[in-house]
């Protein structure tokens, strides 16, 4: 480098936003040499008899479900660790088994505020349980894996905690009004009815009660297929033993897991011939993007990224997407 | 020449003449419906000036312009519609029943309008995974008719669900009474079939539960056709209840009323609908329908709990108990279908029972924390009463979303000043009480210029930037959502609280 020479061209550093790393392998790798950011951590608003919660990002599952039992509420974002980020279970969209009664992640969230990739501080959605104002931004968030921005805050929806939980199995589909959540695993159905003892009673009638729900597969190397729920048949029939499952029925995901790299490479075809997809969630091959489809409408996605972060600075390779 | 006062957008200059400007003008439109006729077929497209009148509004206040009026008949058809507008230089407007009342659908900027009405086929529904894939122009009402042989029905249910249509319910995330506990249209659109502003068809979301990268139909659902024009519409449908209780609440207070409302949420009891109407609509509806309301009650709250029996039962007991600790007068559940479905049909009567108190109304939409009610009310009353309006109440107490109504005789001098001035106020106290500008209408152009009391110009520029992502040219249903100098390149800004 001599002094005479041209200027070195400015090089914007890049970000990764970190949670409790519970999800980290998720979506493609985190840029090498990225500066790490954290979220603030505490509950900053709850107010019981609104049911919602204002959280800082950082702020753990464990802790807001510990705030929430208090008042006998809860959030139900049901995440596969208890030690996950509130920003981290946004920023993955990963929805838990009761998706089926409660809705997915993205419905639970009513206002985000993020700091975007040109340093702006960006609030979408409102504290209200109903609100259209303006575009979704929250929705929007929800999934991106933090390449539109690294999270600060969010308002959750919240509920009255159930009365009763209770799981039972079944080897024939269960009758599915209200159902918080059904679980096949090839041999039985494991279901799980909510509410207070009369209505548990009623729906939990001629089954057998387990004291446990289901364990969802692990392994080295884990993903989730999505589904149309009507192919989930057909999809789990063509995994058969060659990875450890477990379908959720009615919503279309299936969990899948295996020690070696080439059977979640097999289920990841299998999804697509089934009009699916499958996300890694852990392990899987090393060169992998974590979605091993192009994404559709690509052109829209890499103008909504480029929207909340133009210099691509935000996990730029966390999704299949490369700027223009 | 009529034609030349329709097209402001050429300069009238004193030296061109008239009647050559009418004769050119005259041509240009005669090509664009004849490329329209083209696209969408002979007989469903227009610009007469008559046919166009129709479109030059919606259900709200504001009045726009068409230049052309389209009825496509498919998902081709539509991109052929937004491919001629495009030809032709024009921006396009999505349109359902107009049912719209924050004028989402006036069009502005000479627009050709693309009216989906006629696409109204239910093409497939699947009982089993519990979805159906609509066209945009089915009616709401009538989806729900479609599958209720099935034990299915689809929950979303605006008052206006006799005539507005799913595609327009996409566009302003429309909501309902039963969406308390059900949740708004986002919640049950799984896709959409749309055609982008560029013309081009593709699908958002899917019927699998999640879809690779970012939710761009969650960002489409409620983006009140900025976005693009819905064209095929998956939604999931949801379970008739086994069990079903309505009750009727009445108090001889709005405060002991809204009070109940917040003791139900506060008490864990999630209602499947928990609305409330004051005296005044409550004795406008019972004049015009008969639905059993007590005349003398000062409000009246209809509650519905639902799933099964014993729940219902137990719902049922602590509603009743916390009204009646809030000084209740009467507590009746109704005794069968049909009285449950009279006490439903005064609810959704209540703007219809308006016409016979005065003969405008102004509707305002707005959501405030639910522990909030009785002191937003009370505000409310006290703007309304300090402008010399009346002011009706009926609304969904149970997400805290307010339905200000006020009557008048615009014929009055000087009274639309009087209603706009107590709006922004009563507007402005939802949201200084931590609530938002609306929660199921949508902004359109009636909230557009009071957005920034909600957000900072940099929440507006992320706005304005990811509409650009979906129509980096605005030509979608130009000039709605976001007022003029959101994106921080543009200096503009209009006077705060402007009002179309």
């Amino acid at each position: 480098m001599s002094g005479s020479g041209p200027v070195a061209p400015v090089v914007t550093p890049l970000v990764t936003p970190v949670g409790a790393r519970t999800h980290w392998e998720v979506g493609g790798p985190p840029p090498a040499g990225a500066g790490e950011v954290r979220a603030p951590v505490g509950v900053i608003a709850y107010e019981p008899a609104d049911m919602t919660i204002t959280v800082g990002a950082g702020t753990s599952f464990d802790t807001v479900d510990g705030v929430l039992a208090e008042h006998n509420q809860e959030c139900a974002l049901d995440p596969r660790s208890r030690a996950a980020t509130i920003g981290g279970i946004l920023a993955c969209g990963l929805s838990g088994v009761r998706r089926l009664r409660h809705g997915p992640v993205r419905d639970h969230v009513l206002e985000v505020r993020f700091e975007t990739g040109d340093g702006r501080l960006v609030k979408g959605g409102g504290p209200t349980v109903k609100n259209v104002t303006g575009y979704d931004i929250p929705r929007l968030f929800v999934g991106s894996l933090g390449t539109i921005g690294v999270l600060q805050q969010a308002t959750l929806r919240c509920r009255p905690r159930p009365a009763r939980a209770r799981w039972f199995t079944s080897t024939e589909p269960t009758s599915t009004y209200r159902a918080s959540a059904r679980v096949w695993d090839g041999r039985r159905e494991m279901v799980l009815f909510e509410g207070v003892d009369a209505d548990v009673d009623v729906q939990g009638h001629g089954l057998r009660e387990v004291e446990h729900g289901p364990e969802l597969p692990d392994g080295p190397h884990r993903g989730r297929i999505s589904v149309a729920p009507g192919r989930v048949s057909g999809c789990t029939g063509a995994l058969g033993d060659r990875v450890r499952w477990r379908a959720e029925l009615g919503v279309g995901t299936v969990h899948v897991a295996a020690d070696e790299e080439d059977a979640l490479v097999y289920a990841r075809s299998v999804a697509h011939a089934h009009g699916g997809w499958m996300l890694r969630e852990a392990g899987g091959p090393a060169d992998d993007d974590g979605f091993g489809c192009p994404l559709p409408n690509a052109p829209v996605m890499r103008r909504v990224k480029e929207a909340f972060d133009p210099e691509w600075r935000l996990n730029p390779r966390r999704l299949p997407l490369r700027a223009s | 020449m009529t034609l030349v006062g329709s097209i402001p957008r050429i300069a009238h200059s004193d030296a061109v003449d008239d009647q050559l400007l009418g004769q050119l003008l005259g041509e240009l439109l005669g090509h664009l419906v004849a490329d329209l006729r083209a696209a969408v077929g002979p007989g469903r497209a227009s610009v007469e000036p008559l046919e166009l009148a129709l479109y030059a509004r919606d259900a709200g206040v504001a009045v726009g312009r068409a230049v052309a009026v389209c009825f496509p008949e498919s998902t081709d058809e539509v991109a052929a519609a937004v491919r001629v507008a495009r030809r032709h230089g024009r921006p396009f407007v999505a349109r359902g029943s107009g049912t719209g009342l924050a004028g989402g659908a006036t069009p502005l900027d000479d627009p050709v309008v693309i009216v989906t009405t006629q696409m109204n086929r239910v093409l497939e529904v699947d009982a089993e995974a519990r979805v159906a894939w609509v066209e945009p122009g089915v009616l709401n009402l009538d989806l729900t008719r479609a599958v209720s042989h099935l034990g299915l029905h689809y929950a979303p249910d605006p008052s206006s669900q006799q005539a507005c249509t799913i595609g327009g319910n996409v566009g302003t995330n429309a909501g309902g009474p039963h969406c308390l506990a059900d949740g708004v249209t986002s919640a049950h659109v799984l896709a959409v079939d749309v055609v982008l502003a560029d013309g081009t068809a593709t699908r958002l979301g899917g019927l699998e539960p999640d879809a690779p990268g970012y939710d761009l139909r969650g960002c489409f659902v409620g983006s009140e056709g900025t976005m693009g024009i819905a064209t095929g519409v998956a939604v999931h449908l949801t379970p008739d209840p086994p069990c079903v209780a309505t009750m009727l609440c009445a108090f001889d207070g709005f405060e002991a009323a809204a009070a109940t409302v917040s003791g139900v949420i506060a008490a864990g009891v999630l209602p499947a609908a928990l609305e409330m109407m004051d005296a005044r609509i409550t004795r406008a509806v019972e004049d015009f329908v008969g639905a059993g309301y007590p005349r003398d009650a000062q409000a009246v709250l209809l509650a519905e709990v639902d799933g099964f029996e014993g729940g219902v039962a137990e719902q049922v007991e602590a509603i009743t108990a916390i009204a009646r600790a809030n000084g209740a007068i009467l507590v009746r559940v109704a005794a069968d279908a049909a009285e449950r479905a009279l006490l439903w049909k005064g609810r959704k009567s209540a703007f219809g029972a308006i016409a016979r108190i005065a003969p405008d109304y102004y509707l305002h939409d707005a959501v405030v924390p639910r522990t909030k009610l009785v002191d937003v009310l009370r505000r409310v009353y006290e703007i309304a009463d300090a402008h010399g309006l009346i002011v009706m109440n009926v609304f969904h107490a149970g997400d805290g979303n307010l339905h200000p109504l006020l009557v008048f005789d615009g014929r009055d001098p000087g009274v639309w000043d009087r209603v706009y001035a107590a709006g922004t106020e009563i507007l402005d106290a939802c949201l200084a009480a931590g609530g938002v500008l609306t929660g199921e209408h949508g902004v359109g152009i009636e909230k557009r210029d009071l957005m920034g009391r909600m957000f900072s110009p940099d929440d507006l520029d992320a706005q304005a930037r990811l509409r650009d992502a979906f129509d980096p040219d605005g030509v979608a249903n130009p000039q709605k959502v976001l007022p003029r100098g959101s994106r921080c390149g543009e200096l503009q800004r209009v006077p705060e609280g402007t009002w179309i």
